[in-house]
């Protein structure tokens, strides 16, 4: 069977199973209960089914989830879990204790939104909460990219020695079921390479220690470290998906710029609804409206560079944020304002899952004033 | 203006009869001609017995919106009862079809559905009753809807449904199912 570059279609959650299953990592800490996704149930049946090597350690909870993986990515083994909403939130106490370790743990994320009140549903709560904990992010538009960052991102993790969640929209890409290419095995083998850790606790010939007590006279450093190493990631993220072009033919940047060359407006925004703006985006054009889209793909470390230069000649910005951030300016928002020095409106979207519309989009683009909460 | 490449479907049910199954079967069998797919359903609890549905969209170009289907080409209604909580022929034209299982004459139910479109009644539960041995609405809407539309070939359907199916609920019931999806795409 010529299975080069096979067009099929998945759900982005076994999607992201089956670039866990090529990448046939040593450890997979799961805990399989709501709020999980489907990379879970996907992965498992892998597992069962012996496609994978992986030791899967079923654990209690989600903070023992992220505990396990810490342990073992700090023996030296290769080490991935997947999570979402709640399960984000019970884990968060360790999730900064795996990026002071500096491990290179990747996490598959379905966007959903936190309680509460109680819903599951797909919005970016859970991933704006995890921002400033140390952990590269990356967001997938679609079912495609949220297979390609799942790969990229176990790669750059690794050179970056910071551990790395792939975000993808729960249920709108994690539950729909659209068509990708997937790699050869052995590409995604052979892109990812063998992995061998240069610090670990199993290398006994010179004995480390992992998570120490650091007080007033080093705590600071080691902070100062995780933050030089989030700024040196921008120039591996450029370099791993220079390789990854190579073995797929699609080319990843820190943002995608869609017909923003000459537009005047402009809204910028990440994860599926992207897709929805993209659409309306032509539509507009077909009209003569100089509108464009500009995607975030990498969230952090924070293309300020590429975002600023992306945007110098627009007039017009709409920044739409998944999350309502409370008592403060719109995270994305913020982003955008200190990348460009410019004023943006701010939108409010999508939360707990509700839809976004094409007609909603349009009228962003062309009224004057967009509302503060797209409800 | 509509996109032309795009058809697009929204199949009503009730949790449990198969919506959500349909909507992969059939984009299942389109990427077999090479089509751009996308199928979801509306992301509600899941509830067996509550009203639900799923949608699709099939194209000759990549689908890039999220947005639930406003405009269907085609309603699919795996339960009659529906009609009477949610209004399945919003958004279709004279022109679009509407499949349904029901054992109503057209005339009564295009009466009671006011509806002026492309009417197409099945008796989807007796028929795969009578065939299955049970009540499966899906596989005979999704055969009807084969024959209907050309949106996706029978063979395919056949194909994508042996696939998925034959290793979980073995070859006899496999078979019989194909049966009930052959037997709606001759009844008209």
């Amino acid at each position: 069977m010529n299975t080069k570059n096979k067009k099929i279609a998945l759900t982005g959650g076994y999607a992201v199973g089956e670039a866990m299953r090529q990448i046939n990592p040593d450890v997979v800490a799961m805990y399989p209960i709501t709020p999980q996704t489907p990379i879970i149930e996907y992965f498992a049946k892998q597992k069962a089914n012996g496609k994978v090597k992986t030791e899967v350690v079923t654990v209690e909870s989600e903070h023992s989830a992220m505990s396990a993986c810490i342990g073992s990515s700090a023996s030296g083994a290769r080490t991935l879990t997947a999570s979402s909403s709640q399960g984000i939130m019970y884990m968060f106490e360790v999730l900064p204790v795996a990026s002071s370790m500096r491990l290179p743990i990747l996490m598959a994320v379905s966007n959903r939104a936190i309680s509460g009140p109680i819903n599951i549903h797909g919005d970016h709560s859970d991933a704006m909460a995890m921002r400033d904990t140390g952990w590269i992010q990356i967001f997938a538009e679609n079912t495609q990219e949220a297979y390609d960052n799942t790969i990229i991102g176990m790669k750059l993790a690794e050179k970056a020695l910071l551990p790395l969640a792939t975000n993808m929209d729960g249920f709108f890409v994690s539950h729909s079921v659209e068509n990708l290419e997937l790699l050869e095995d052995e590409e995604v083998k052979g892109f990812i390479g063998e992995y061998s850790p240069k610090q670990s606790l199993f290398d006994f010939d010179n004995p480390k220690t992992f998570g120490p007590v650091a007080l007033q006279n080093s705590y600071f450093e080691f902070r100062k470290q995780i933050q030089d190493a989030m700024l040196k990631t921008s120039k591996m993220f450029e370099e791993v998906a220079e390789e990854f072009e190579k073995i797929s033919k699609r080319k990843y940047g820190f943002v995608e710029e869609y017909r923003t060359e000459d537009a005047g407006k402009v809204i910028v925004a990440m994860g599926s609804v992207c897709g929805t703006i993209k659409e309306t985006v032509d539509r507009l054009r077909d009209e003569g409206k100089n509108v464009g889209l500009l995607k975030i793909r990498l969230f952090r470390p924070f293309p300020y560079k590429q975002v600023a230069k992306a945007l110098k000649g627009v007039q017009d910005i709409i920044v739409m944020d998944r999350n309502l951030a409370f008592g403060t300016k719109q995270v994305l928002a913020s982003e955008i304002e200190h990348a460009t020095g410019k004023k943006v409106q701010s939108v409010v979207y999508g939360l707990g899952g509700r839809d976004v519309f094409e007609k909603q989009i349009e009228e962003l683009f062309l009224e004057e004033k967009s509302p503060e909460y797209l409800m | 203006m509509k996109n032309k490449n795009k058809y697009e479907i929204i199949i009503h049910g009730r949790g449990g009869q198969g919506a959500k199954t349909t909507a992969e079967i059939l984009v299942q069998a389109a990427i077999l001609k090479g089509k751009f797919v996308q199928a979801f359903p509306n992301f509600g609890p899941e509830r067996t017995g509550a009203p639900m549905c799923a949608f699709v969209r099939i194209s000759n170009e990549p689908i890039r919106t999220r947005e639930p289907v406003v405009d269907p080409d085609c309603v699919l209604v795996l339960d009659e009862t529906i009609t009477d909580v949610i209004d399945v022929t919003k958004n279709v034209t004279d022109t679009e079809a509407l499949i349904i299982n029901s054992t109503k004459e057209k005339q009564e139910l295009a009466k009671k559905l006011k509806f002026e479109g492309n009417l197409i009644p099945i008796d989807a539960s007796g028929m795969s009753q009578e065939i299955i041995g049970e009540n499966r609405p899906n596989t005979v809407i999704i055969g009807r809807f084969a024959f209907a539309s050309h949106i996706v070939e029978l063979e395919d359907v056949i194909k994508v449904f042996r696939n998925k199916y034959e290793n979980k609920i073995g070859k006899e019931k496999t078979d019989k199912n194909i049966k009930a999806i052959e037997k709606a795409f001759r009844h008209h």
